[in-house]
């Protein structure tokens, strides 16, 4: 029924009425310039929409317009055609368009027809007609309750952080106990690689910036003691400071920031490359050989570095207390020695395998806990750096507690 | 300017002019010439690591190269200027081995992002041609809310041709498409490219190891060897030829398992 009212619509064309022949001229030059248009041409009972020009991506903004004006027509009593015999090149926007035109137009029993289809473009038009127009969800707005119950899931995880934490000390002890049985299990390669990268390569880095930190400290100190006449407690003052708490909670934030998140791309990545299935599935344990080496080097490292640390901040400090404050590096010595005893060290040193434990585990968790996705991977590599540094802390004042506790 | 458009329609799309591209000491590809004709399917085979890849990714210039020139559409790629390349790059789409879709935007997120970019269309259009690409490249209209880690192998070949293909451009390149697909899915994604093709006019440069795939999609084969092409024909011309490794590759075993 619909192409004998078309051959009927053609055949009105075809007579050589003034306006239509005055339309066509008009389109003629339209093609030429690639404009696309959409022309209403009204004959008896039948309408025609004209499209013509090019009907690709590049036109779309105005095409959507042409077709959202068109579809206003829909409802009335006549026979619609949609003719395409003009269009210069058509693409997937564009009989898409034509297709949401003829959808929209088509009301009731009578049903609107695509005309003047070239068989070049018949096949997409028939291939965007399968297209069904599924209204997409949007995904739901922000609001009050929805950041409540962010809130919430936030609190409630704090558990289930801790609880991964804990999980993956006991993984990694149970793995250092399997090494100690087996010693030729113990991947000596891997460890001294990230020795390599954890210690050995941080160490210009870690000794510049205590350095510069024992400068400050120092060059602070005696300016404001100097008003008292008590310039020579600076170096009390710096060696307390540097070898107690500075020195390793400083090289501890670093390495943290440095290695933490190392640790956490790394493992991260290989996750969401199935490279951790991979070594599952050959029947390797992943804490034993990913984790393990990385917790020993980092627990061999940072008492280094922290040493090394504490020895450039006392150094930084003695050449500002010598340069800026004229306390003679004699004087500086014999001070230091009568101000610090092995307990300001210990009590230093002591605390750094504890802090490393601690960053390798934040770090080793949230690698694990990397999903499928780039975000995930930057989400899971942040949280492993400031839940590294957050728990160093923390367990730097439960140490000034224990210590204070026993009198060192 | 209608003469522009006539020469483009005779020139070949992709014109590659005595390429060399060298990765320290070692020559991947030494003086390599390659015309690509508008609306063909053009098959590239060669040995693993014979540098199929790298030509791809040199002509998208992705890889520096050291000598020769590259035309694409009529455009020397390297005296272009930015606006010139950004509309050669408009019109076309590459569809990477591994997909490389964006792994934290969603499918429908991935197809659109070349529309946001390029297009000034409202996000209703969006989403019904986001739909209309999905619908072509043979996925469910479900799929659009997933992820790209909540995909298939296939399914994530899929959508990466539905993003290739998001601005309808003119010229694909698709490296190993079937790889990694099973049987009847590399079939399918064959007849897609087919079908595709005809729909809509593209020019296919596709690389790949599946002999299925020279068989039913390609109309055109060019064998890469020692950094040149080696012969470039109708796969009766590369069942005629008499290099040793063509004649290994098209008369092998699995090439008569093929040929049933």
């Amino acid at each position: 029924m619909g192409s004998w009212g078309y051959l009927l619509w053609v055949r009105a064309r075809a007579q050589p009425s003034d306006s239509i022949r005055f339309l066509r001229l008009g389109t003629g030059a339209d093609i030429l310039s690639g404009d696309p248009k959409l022309e209403r041409i009204a004959k008896g009972n039948a309408l025609a929409l004209c499209a013509t020009g090019t009907w690709t991506a590049s036109f779309a903004p105005v095409l959507e317009r042409m077709v959202a004006d068109a579809e206003k027509l829909a409802g009335g009593p006549q026979n619609i055609f949609i003719d395409v015999s003009e269009v210069a090149k058509l693409d997937t926007f564009g009989a898409w368009l034509i297709e949401r035109l003829r959808r929209s137009l088509t009301k009731g029993p009578v049903e609107a027809q695509i005309a003047g289809l070239s068989a070049n473009y018949s096949s997409l038009v028939d291939e965007v007609r399968r297209v069904r127009a599924t209204a997409v969800v949007d995904s739901s707005p922000i609001t009050i309750t929805g950041m409540l119950e962010q809130i919430g899931r936030a609190v409630a995880g704090v558990a289930g952080t801790v609880a991964g934490l804990v999980d993956m000390l006991g993984a990694v002890l149970a793995a250092g106990f399997r090494v100690l049985i087996h010693p030729r299990s113990f991947r000596l390669t891997s460890t001294v690689h990230h020795m390599e990268q954890v210690c050995w390569r941080a160490v210009p880095i870690i000794v510049l910036i205590t350095f510069l930190i024992g400068c400050i400290i120092a060059q602070q100190g005696i300016f404001h003691f100097r008003r008292f006449g008590a310039d020579i407690f600076v170096v009390d003052m710096l060696g307390v400071l540097v070898l107690r708490e500075i020195g390793v909670l400083l090289v501890a934030i670093m390495v943290a920031g440095r290695s933490g998140s190392a640790y956490t791309a790394e493992l991260g990545s290989m996750k969401m490359r199935e490279e951790i299935d991979a070594l599952r599935t050959m029947g390797f344990d992943p804490i034993e050989v990913l984790v393990l080496p990385r917790m020993m080097a980092l627990v061999l490292a940072l008492p280094i570095l922290a040493f090394l640390g504490a020895m450039a901040a006392l150094y930084g400090g003695g050449l500002v207390a010598w340069l800026y404050g004229g306390v003679q590096p004699e004087a500086f010595l014999l001070r230091l020695r009568d101000a610090i005893s092995i307990d300001h060290f210990i009590v230093g040193i002591v605390k750094a395998p504890v802090m490393a434990a601690v960053i390798g585990i934040v770090a080793c968790v949230e690698g694990l806990a990397v999903q499928g996705s780039a975000e995930s991977l930057g989400q899971h590599t942040t949280a492993s750096v400031v839940k590294g540094i957050f728990f160093v802390i923390v367990m730097d004042g439960v140490f000034a507690i224990f210590f204070a506790s026993i009198g060192m | 300017m209608a003469r522009e458009a006539q020469s483009e329609i005779q020139n070949p799309i992709i014109r590659v002019r005595d390429i060399t591209v060298q990765f320290g000491s070692t020559r991947v590809l030494d003086g390599l010439n390659l015309d690509v004709k508008r609306g063909e399917i053009l098959g590239f085979v060669g040995p693993s690591g014979a540098g199929k890849s790298v030509l791809t990714r040199t002509i998208i210039g992705l890889v520096p190269k050291v000598a020769g020139s590259i035309e694409v559409f009529g455009v020397d790629l390297d005296s272009s200027s930015t606006s010139q390349r950004r509309n050669v790059e408009r019109r076309w789409g590459v569809l990477f081995q591994q997909g490389a879709l964006f792994s934290s935007l969603t499918v429908r997120q991935n197809i659109q992002f070349p529309m946001r970019e390029y297009l000034r269309v409202s996000q209703r259009l969006m989403d019904e041609i986001t739909m209309a690409k999905l619908t072509m490249v043979g996925l469910k209209p479900e799929v659009a809310e997933r992820f790209p880690s909540e995909l298939s192998g296939g399914m994530i070949k899929r959508v990466a041709l539905a993003r290739a293909l998001s601005l309808d451009p003119d010229l694909v390149f698709l490296d190993e498409p079937t790889s990694g697909l099973d049987p009847i899915g590399a079939g399918d994604f064959d007849e897609l490219v087919r079908t595709l093709q005809r729909t809509l006019g593209l020019t296919v440069f596709m690389v790949t190891h599946d002999l299925d795939s020279l068989y039913t999609a390609c109309d055109r084969i060019a064998v890469l060897g020692n950094g040149k092409i080696i012969a470039a024909g109708s796969i009766a011309d590369m069942q005629a030829s008499q290099h040793p490794w063509l004649r290994q590759y098209f008369h092998g075993k699995r090439a008569r398992a093929v040929m049933g």
